[in-house]
């Protein structure tokens, strides 16, 4: 094989490049650089006409000005010329120009889809491949309506080159993702399938990721292609490893396209057709066998590509969920990998055993691997693998074993990176509530928590074991105890204080009997810490001394004068020195009976999603989250609530003003943001009211059917939106107008995901833009919060805003006849996949305004499908980056009982749940 | 899903971070893809033996993106180091880790046959022909050919064109 020289061929681009590595500093770098841009600027707009070599040469040159990172402004029509070029050395820099500085000058974008074309007809195949790769590279829409008719004939013709077919198939995939809607495959769908079976083995791995991607698109049409991609792979798989000669890898046969074919096959469930499936399952088997056999080479190259195999296959038989011996045996596989010296292998298996351990078939098998990934959280050097190890533990926790993990999980808290405590703490409050038998185990691990990782532990788990020791009575007692002692330590973690400033305030009195936690005792140690704390902390700790005045009527004095103390009545914070004032006051007029009612007990809280779950979800941002896990999270979540449990006090109305911390659900759309005062008890009802602007928000539920509109406003502040979507892709404009004649200064709007900055100035009646880039990663139930901040005089105002972001604004809607949609209902007829309300009209049932909000939805409004013509039937796709959710819907109005029926089934059920709840909102 | 697994870029750095190929399969701007070729190098070369080849990264949306390490992921990083040069591949997070890792692996097998024992100057002095490597072995982000002898057969045909 001759070796390439250095810059063979452009002596003076070797010459050049030399230079510029010769260059000692930066300013001599561009000092020559702008020299040579001078000189090949002259060149380009000389009298004398260049030749092929010398264009080719300087605009090679200006490429790699262009790399080094350098503007580029002109050359672009010298590239272009080369394109025409008869040779190859010429037309590759001129391609090559083109693909690295895509410029979408149109005159330019003509003159190049030109020069494409002809050398997609010139039957040259070296230059249908620039052209090809050329049209890959850029990916253009221009360039796909000039050229998607025409690369489906060239990859099928029967006298194309088989390596013109590898650069048309993907050509054709990269058109495909960028212009689906000007791809049509319909005629060739069925040559583009029997690519599977050509005899040479790159146009296979090539066109398969064609067909991957088309039949993740229309299952149906391409579904042949489960059956040629199981024979393909069954050939490969039982070949010897000499068999396929080019495609062997270190005695591997083709393993990349075995991973290719396993992944195809992940696109379907498993087949029908028994000898296909029987065929299938012993592919795996084989491949489960192989792992087992020694190695034929001791590379690692070898090992890596045969486990690329292994894993792909294991992918599958999880995708199946189907083949209890097969998962087992995958399980037992993973299992030696999880002590292997090869840190990649010890990674991946903790990475796959985690998906094992949500599977029925598989999880006993995983659990018996606790004590290696014990150990690999306590030993791994690399803190990606410690992290997986962590996961597993949490996927393979259940009862039986929840109290060692929750342990093991604590005790690598106290060493733990901090990039990963606080999902930690998260996972084990989760853990510790949902497996909690006795509940001084859950308590004990909650303050374990809290002393441990007390900077980690967010507000969501304390107040969750406030929560939980409130509803459940017999835990009461023994938490008071805990907190009493653990209080004890000299320093404790300001969130130990909240959590015993609220558990003594309620249940101080259970542990009061023994002289050594006596009430005053109690009081002093609570007090001691008070002048540590923070202003929110304190505040609590204020309500918990007023809920001590009524439980130990013998600390009034003393409290009376903590209250009374210049620190406190006259303290520079008017939230604290409010609550003195007031309960100094309440403490001294109002009579023993008064005292108790507006101080009594909190009444349980109602059962309600944790709230720890809640900030997991959030935590993990769209998409990192199986919807497995937080679904079963929430189903055993509620155990704990036990409201109806305490017996009679349940019965007890609840105002939402006892809540002292504001844990019960807020108000169902834009809430005002949490401020210090919504810490307060609300015992007066001039206290405690969000001092915000009073606003009128507009409930994001108006906009599910519509994407303009004033979003809010108040006196001093409008709000208006815009938005626009496409795919998973959405912008959106939020105008904020000023409304006043004072200017708005240091204005910030902070977004739970991210945003580009506004305009920090609003002037008095001005009104400035902020855009907002949205991209759907995943289905979602939450809206994105959006924060806004700004001083107007001197006040600061704060206000949280839901953005009427929602999971149907991502539809792509799509028609179908009427045997195609009930074909499909049919398919989807597995319970959770339907979510169904009946419901009253909110509004006029007026079919037109029906029909208007049904459009508005973003799904295909189908007419004469439903037999019934009162029904409304649409179909529609959302667009996720993480898949696509085929949803059906179906409307049924009963004008005479003012009710409607609306039943939607979708391919995944938190969709299918979602567009219900957001729906039955709507007519 | 299956559909998201492709190759987003491929980089070839050096350890002072210098690029000697990138090779974008996403739209990204010049800012941005600075700002990913530094962050990337930043994540890589921090990292040891003992750890694996393949780093979690979340980079986020059209116009912004970061790299984090653990919770936020949606990409990863599958990289090898051969002497002083990086060779990085971003994929999907839920894509075949060794299959990529050893896609680099053959990749670099065949640069080293075609510029005889490649060496970091190789890459430097003949940029444009490691282009049409890639573009051999990789296109639209998906492995086009993985046979060795396929691919240089090819190049060499290529090479004697004028």
């Amino acid at each position: 094989m001759p070796a390439v020289s250095k810059g063979d061929g452009m002596r003076g681009l070797a010459v050049f490049i030399s230079d510029i590595r010769n260059c000692k500093s930066k300013e001599a770098e561009i000092k020559r650089i702008n020299k040579e841009l001078a000189n090949i600027r002259s060149k380009f707009k000389g009298d004398k006409a260049l030749d092929g070599y010398s264009k080719k040469k300087y605009v090679c040159k200006l490429l790699f000005i262009f790399l080094l990172g350098h503007d580029i402004d002109f050359g672009h029509m010298e590239a272009v010329n080369l394109l025409s070029s008869n040779k190859y050395t010429e037309k590759q820099i001129g391609y090559l120009f083109i693909s690295v500085l895509v410029n979408s000058n149109s005159e330019l974008i003509r003159l190049i889809n030109n020069a494409i074309k002809n050398d997609l007809s010139s039957r040259n195949p070296t230059f249908m491949c620039l052209a090809l790769h050329c049209i890959a590279n850029v990916g253009s829409r221009e360039m796909a309506e000039a050229f998607a008719g025409e690369i489906p004939r060239i990859l099928v013709a029967g006298d194309t080159m088989d390596s013109v077919k590898q650069s048309a198939a993907l050509c054709l995939l990269r058109l495909y993702k960028t212009s689906p809607d000007l791809v049509l495959m319909g005629e060739w769908t069925s040559r583009v399938v029997h690519l599977l079976n050509d005899q040479h083995m790159g146009v296979v791995t090539a066109a398969i990721s064609l067909i991957t991607c088309l039949s993740q698109k229309n299952p149906d049409e391409f579904k042949t292609c489960v059956s040629l991609a199981v024979s393909r792979l069954s050939r490969i798989v039982s070949s010897a490893s000499t068999d396929l000669q080019d495609y062997t890898y270190y005695f591997v046969p083709a393993p990349w396209l075995s991973c290719k074919l396993l992944r195809l096959l992940q696109c379907y469930p498993p087949p029908e057709d028994g000898a296909v499936k029987g065929r299938l399952v012993e592919c795996l088997e084989t491949i489960l066998n192989k792992a087992q056999e020694p190695p034929k080479s001791k590379k690692v190259q070898h090992s890596n590509a045969k486990n690329a195999i292994l894993f792909e296959a294991i992918s599958l038989i999880i995708h199946y969920d189907s083949e209890p011996n097969l998962l087992v045996r995958a399980c037992n596989q993973l299992g030696q990998f999880l002590q292997h010296r090869e840190t990649n292998l010890r990674y991946l298996a903790l990475e796959s055993m985690c998906t094992l351990a949500s599977s029925e078939f598989s999880h006993e098998a995983v659990k018996t691997h606790i004590e290696t990934v014990i150990n690999a959280l306590k030993t791994e050097r690399d803190v990606s693998v410690r992290q997986r190890a962590a996961d597993l533990l949490y996927a393979m926790c259940d009862r039986s074993n929840a109290k060692q993990i929750v342990a093991e999980m604590l005790s690598y808290l106290e060493t733990a990176d901090y990039s990963i405590r606080e999902e930690m703490v998260l996972k084990v409050a989760i853990l510790a509530e949902k497996y909690a038998v006795d509940y001084s185990w859950y308590v004990d691990t909650i303050l374990n928590l809290i002393r441990i990782a007390g900077d980690y532990v967010s507000e969501e788990v304390w107040y969750r074991v406030i929560q939980i020791v409130i509803n459940r009575d017999d835990v009461q007692g023994y938490a008071a105890k805990t907190v009493f002692e653990a209080l004890q330590a000299p320093a404790c973690h300001e969130n130990m204080v909240k959590v015993g400033g609220y558990i003594l305030g309620e249940f101080g009195n259970l542990i009061a009997g023994d002289p050594r936690s006596s009430p005053l005792v109690q009081f002093n140690l609570l007090h001691s810490k008070f002048h540590l704390c923070s202003v929110p902390t304190r505040a609590l700790l204020l309500s918990a001394y007023i809920k001590f005045i009524n439980l130990f009527p013998e600390t009034k004095s003393t409290i009376q004068e903590v209250l009374r103390s210049d620190s406190q009545i006259r303290n520079s914070d008017v939230e604290l020195q409010q609550r003195a004032v007031e309960y100094l006051k309440l403490s001294s007029i109002a009579s023993t009976d008064v005292l108790a009612t507006v101080l009594e007990e909190m009444p349980p809280f109602p059962e309600r999603e944790s709230s720890i779950l809640a900030k997991l979800k959030k935590k993990k941002g769209p998409g990192a989250v199986s919807v497995n896990e937080l679904e079963e999270g929430k189903r055993e979540g509620g155990e704990l609530n036990g409201g109806g449990e305490r017996g009679g006090d349940s019965s007890s109305t609840p105002s939402p003003s006892a809540d002292l911390l504001g844990l019960r659900a807020g108000p169902p759309v834009t809430a005002a943001a949490p401020s210090a005062g919504s810490l307060l008890v609300d015992v007066f009802s001039e206290a405690g009211v969000n001092d915000d602007v009073p606003f009128l928000a507009v409930p994001a539920c108006l906009f599910v059917c519509k994407n303009n509109g004033v979003l809010f406003e108040n006196q001093l502040l409008q709000i208006g939106i815009k938005s626009e979507y496409r795919q998973n892709l959405g912008r959106m404009y939020l105008f904020y107008g000023n409304k006043t004649s004072v200017q708005f200064v240091t204005f910030t709007t902070t977004l739970n995901v991210q945003a580009k900055p506004v305009e920090p100035l609003i002037e008095g009646g001005a009104q400035v833009q902020q855009v907002i880039n949205i991209e759907c990663l995943t289905d979602f139930s939450d809206a994105p919060l959006l924060n806004i901040k700004f001083r107007y005089g001197g006040a600061l105002q704060n206000l949280t805003l839901k953005l009427p972001v929602t999971i149907n604004k991502f539809f792509q809607p799509t028609e179908m006849a009427s045997h195609d949609f009930f074909q499909r209902w049919k398919q989807l007829s597995l319970p959770q996949q339907e979510a169904q309300k009946i419901f009253k009209a909110n509004h006029a049932m007026d079919t037109e305004v029906l029909k208007a909000k049904l459009l508005g939805l973003g799904m295909a409004l189908l007419e004469n499908v439903d037999p019934n013509p009162e029904n409304f039937v649409c179909a529609g796709v959302i667009q996720t980056k993480a898949q696509q959710v085929g949803s059906l819907l179906r409307l049924e109005p009963n004008a005479q009982a003012q009710m409607y029926r609306l039943t939607v089934r979708s391919s995944k059920d938190t969709v299918s749940k979602r567009l219900c709840e957001l729906l039955a909102e709507q007519f | 899903m299956i559909c998201e697994n492709w190759i987003r870029f491929i980089l070839i750095q050096n350890r002072a971070g210098k690029t000697r190929l990138a090779k974008w399969y996403m739209q990204f701007d010049d800012d941005e893809k600075q700002k990913l070729i530094e962050e990337v190098h930043a994540v890589v070369t921090v990292r040891d033996a003992k750890h694996t080849n393949f780093v979690e990264v979340f980079i986020c949306g059209l116009t912004c993106y970061t790299l984090f390490p653990l919770q936020f992921r949606n990409f990863k990083i599958i990289y090898r180091r051969y002497a002083g040069l990086y060779f990085c591949i971003c994929v999907d997070v839920t894509d075949n880790n060794l299959a990529y890792l050893e896609a680099i692996h053959n990749f670099v097998e065949v640069l080293n046959e075609y510029f005889h024992n490649v060496c970091e100057l190789d890459l430097v002095f003949n940029f444009y022909k490691v282009y049409t490597v890639v573009d051999e072995m990789f296109l639209a982000g998906e492995i086009r050919e993985t046979s060795q002898t396929k691919v240089l057969k090819q190049l060499l045909m290529l090479q004697s064109l004028e």
